[in-house]
């Protein structure tokens, strides 16, 4: 497909990587001539340098002729104007990222008269995938398919867990039950694993299953842990707010520590029941005198990445049972894990995952389109929820007479509400919801993971 | 420095070369050659090396600018050693520096050859010298890049490194859908003209190596004596008007099948590209006039001559070494004046051309007004002040390349007209000069020494300057 993407910041930098990656044309505009250039050299797109809300530029990015254009600039108010303007030219499709939290309310109004098919807030977003990760702290993260009966949990074997050496099939008659192991990556590498093959240490392992089953493993492996109660922020932006609305509504205590009294008194008139406290999250008396090693949880979101970084190292030394860090820049995860910082949240991701998705469901309108998509191991990998139809092929056959593609598991069945983890026997039913994990990418109909 | 993945795409050129080289190999298995053994023998080898320097095993595919410019550069010094090997195996060069030297030109799409007697040559040898015009003349990693999946934009330095222009942008933003689109427009422009040189009377044989000269804008012909030894007016017709389309930017062709003819016509390269051809032949008819029975056949040897000078092929019709001075300096300005950027043809550019009065204007002008503030202006878009001092310093460090190269071959004792348009036809890829080298003459009496330089030239000339300099830089080859 041809793909306009206006803002090459971030945001756009990392959806055009991963476009392509997927085999769409992909036209990038953005005024800033400098960084244009170096996307231009590290991808294989097209650059036009001007403002994407011109008429003239949008012509020579040849908009009128585009299947999709993507805005997200800086400014909400370009995004929206780009969008606009796009649909005009005929355009077939437009997604804007809107982050103004009083945008995104009225925007429902709006959403036709300009012409948009799809808005994205990560802010939004992210605050969504913090607070899910707070209910349940054991994992690293979380993702839910077929409407929330499915769990996808990911979590990391530190040395002391009893899952530690031990091969797939010891464990699933021990403690896996009703539920699977999916995936798992080992230094940069996914494994997808099968029934002779043995955890070891720092493994991250992926479990689909749902939500009381896999409480039940968590809890036989001595890795429980239960919803966290006191959270202490630092940072007070977009996402801090969204955070902070919904787990105050889920009777968590929130402390956010914010640098500007500006923002600390908007914070205080929006957030009433989160205790505000105003000066700088990264100056380590304050933090102590906060009792930063009293509380369950700690989430740094302040808008620079290095300060994120250390004040999470620094919870991670106050021993604080779960640190979630946002990050920006993706580009140095391996570090970071290596340094400890394991759960951390980036927008980019949660962005690119939404406008993946949705470019994959437009790929395929006819037949079993992509329901839901995650991706997942730093994009090396994706789950993928299906709905199998009466195009369906080998429907009724048993799983173990299949050939599917290499590297590619079906991971759980859902059949009228109730997940069925299958096993060589079970077959595929008209309308069950069919969740694959698979380290290729392109898929964008079921019948893609046979053989 | 990437060295595995310069190695890789190393093999990856050398396993394309060698699948070309099987043209040559069916042709002389059907003339029923000797020489099919040589080429046989070549392909094993060339097949071998490439298996051999694709073997590793990749870890990462980042090819950064420096690597762009380095594999772009050993590709093409590879290709043209094992290339050699067809001449002198098979012993119709017997040496193997003076083969190399034919290679060279060859694949540069020069056509300065050292060959007194072509015509004694095997078709099949003959066949793969012309066939190294036509791959080189669109160059051989554009193919690469066609075919071989790179999924990076990184790939972009490597067709930066290859395609002619101060500035190279994709048609499509796809990579190899770019290569894909290019090789297309290439390939059928060369079934075309094939076509028409056989409705005007050449064989099969002879109509492809002359479209292979044509279409690389290279110029090596299988006869002695050039296009002449045809002596028909309509292919002299055909080839000119071929020899100008090819010189002309193919990512214009692409906007004329997407129908965006409005652009095309705003591209100020091809007015003064096709303006400059349409000035020069009215010059050159007028002035050489005296020496033809009628003007006519003036019209008809001046304008093949003005195409295959400015598009740097360097067919000839007739010897140019008895023209006017007049005609004959025309002909050394447009040797430098060159074809267009993104086209086959060799020189500076036209777009360089254009570029380099357009700032000697804006210039003059801020002597004369110093606070004037003026920007340089193309097709009605601003030209990057990187790619204005990109301009001046490609022109300096061109002229330097040739004084140098003319001092070096006057080494050899020639005559000043023989040594000095040696190098200019060898750096712009043309092919005869005047004197000694003319449309007549050939590159056999030069020294080895002067071979060597003369081939570098090509070299620097097709690849323009960059890639081949990079090579002699120490710090390029220092791990930190």
């Amino acid at each position: 497909m041809k793909i306009v993407i206006v803002g090459s910041g971030n945001v756009g930098y990392h959806l055009a990587d991963l476009l392509v990656d997927e085999g769409h044309d992909i036209v990038v505009i953005d005024n800033h001539t400098e960084t244009l250039r170096q996307r231009t050299e590290t991808l294989d797109i097209i650059g036009v340098d001007w403002d994407g809300s011109f008429f003239d530029v949008q012509m020579e990015a040849d908009v009128p002729n585009a299947d999709l254009l993507i805005a997200v600039t800086q400014r909400d108010e370009v995004n929206m104007l780009c969008c606009l303007l796009a649909k005009k030219l005929g355009a077939s499709r437009t997604i804007a990222r809107v982050r103004n939290p009083e945008y995104s309310r009225q925007l429902y109004l709006l959403k036709d008269e300009l012409g948009l098919s799809m808005s994205i807030n990560p802010e939004l977003a992210a605050a969504r995938e913090i607070a899910r990760i707070l209910k349940f702290p054991s994992a690293l993260k979380i993702d839910t398919l077929a409407k929330g009966i499915v769990e996808l949990v990911q979590f990391k074997l530190y040395p002391d867990n009893p899952l530690v050496n031990k091969d797939l099939h010891s464990i699933s008659n021990k403690y896996a039950h009703n539920i699977l192991i999916s995936a798992v990556e080992r230094d940069n590498d996914v494994h997808m694993p099968t029934g002779s093959y043995i955890l070891k240490a720092d493994d991250k392992v992926h479990i689909v299953g749902k939500s009381q089953d896999i409480t039940r493993f968590f809890k036989s492996i001595n890795k429980f842990l239960p919803q966290s109660k006191h959270i202490l922020i630092v940072g007070g932006g977009h996402i801090t707010y969204h955070l902070a609305r919904q787990i105050i509504a889920m009777g968590m205590k929130v402390k956010i520590i914010e640098n500007s009294k500006k923002r600390c008194e908007e914070l205080c008139e929006i957030l009433p029941k989160a205790n505000i406290v105003q000066g700088d999250g990264t100056d380590k008396d304050l933090l102590r005198a906060e009792k930063l090693s009293g509380v369950d949880s700690f989430i740094a979101l302040t808008g620079s990445d290095e300060a994120n970084l250390i004040v999470s190292m620094f919870a991670k030394s106050q021993n604080v049972p779960k640190v979630i860090t946002k990050i920006n820049r993706t580009d140095y995860f391996d570090v970071m894990q290596k340094l400890g910082i394991d759960c951390v949240i980036s927008q980019q991701f949660i962005t690119s995952n939404t406008i993946a998705r949705y470019v994959r469901a437009m790929q395929n309108t006819v037949g079993n389109s992509v329901e839901t998509l995650y991706k997942i191991i730093n994009d090396k990998a994706e789950a993928l929820e299906f709905i199998a139809k009466n195009n369906t092929k080998h429907l009724g056959e048993p799983l173990h007479k299949l050939k599917l593609k290499e590297n590619l598991l079906i991971a759980a069945l859902v059949r009228a509400g109730k997940l069925i983890i299958p096993d060589g026997n079970d077959v595929i039913k008209i309308n069950d919801n069919v969740i694959v994990v698979t380290t290729k990418k392109k898929l964008s109909d079921l019948n893609d993971i046979f053989a | 420095m990437n060295y595995k993945m310069i190695s890789y795409v190393l093999g990856y050129v050398l396993k394309i070369e060698a699948a070309f080289m099987t043209l040559a190999l069916v042709v002389s298995l059907i003339y029923k050659e000797s020489s099919a053994l040589a080429i046989g023998i070549t392909m094993a080898i060339t097949l071998a090396t490439g298996f051999l320097l694709g073997s590793f095993k990749l870890e990462n595919k980042v090819i950064h600018v420096k690597e762009g410019l380095i594999t772009v550069a050993l590709s093409w010094l590879v290709m043209s050693l094992l290339g050699t090997l067809p001449f002198y195996l098979s012993g119709a060069i017997p040496s193997y520096l003076d083969g190399f030297f034919e290679v060279v030109s060859g694949f540069t799409t020069t056509g300065a050859s050292i060959l007194t007697d072509i015509e004694s040559l095997p078709k099949g040898i003959l066949f793969w010298r012309s066939f190294t015009h036509w791959l080189g003349g669109m160059g051989i990693l554009v193919f690469v890049l066609a075919i071989l999946p790179m999924t990076t934009g990184h790939s972009l330095h490597l067709m930066r490194a290859e395609s002619p222009g101060p500035e190279t942008s994709k048609l499509v933003p796809n990579m190899a859908k770019t290569a894909k689109i290019l090789y297309t427009i290439y390939f059928v422009l060369t079934i075309l003209e094939i076509i028409a040189l056989m409705i005007a009377g050449m064989n099969l044989y002879d109509a492809a190596v002359h479209a292979f000269g044509t279409a690389g804008t290279g110029g090596f012909s299988v006869r002695n004596a050039s296009i002449a030894a045809y002596d028909s007016v309509s292919v002299d017709v055909i080839i000119t008007v071929f020899m100008i389309l090819f010189g002309v930017n193919f990512s214009l062709y692409y906007l004329l099948l997407a129908k965006n003819f409005a652009q095309v016509f705003r591209s100020e390269e091809l007015r003064i590209y096709l303006g400059t051809i349409f000035v020069a032949i009215i010059i050159v008819t007028w002035n050489v006039l005296p020496l033809y029975s009628s003007l006519a056949e003036s019209l008809r040897f001046s304008s093949f001559q003005v195409g295959s000078i400015i598009t740097t092929t360097g067919f000839a019709t007739t010897d140019t070494d008895v023209w006017p001075q007049l005609s004959k300096t025309v002909l050394i300005l447009l040797m430098f004046f060159g074809a267009s950027a993104g086209s086959t043809g060799g020189g500076l550019k036209a777009v360089r051309v254009l570029l380099l009065f357009k700032i000697a204007k804006r210039n003059l002008n801020k002597l004369l007004h110093p606070n004037t503030v003026k920007i340089v202006k193309l097709d009605g878009k601003r030209v990057s002040e990187d790619t204005v001092s990109g301009v001046k310093t490609f022109f300096l460090i061109y002229l330097l390349i040739t004084a140098f190269s003319v001092l070096f071959v006057s080494l050899d004792g020639f005559d000043l007209e023989t040594t000095s348009t040696a190098v200019f036809a060898c750096i712009n890829n043309i092919g005869p000069g005047f004197g000694m080298v003319g449309a007549t003459g050939n590159y056999s009496a030069f020294s080895d020494f002067s071979k060597i330089i003369l081939a570098f030239n090509m070299l620097v000339g097709r690849l323009e300057v960059y890639p081949m300099l990079i090579l002699f830089i120490p710090s390029i080859w220092r791990k930190a």
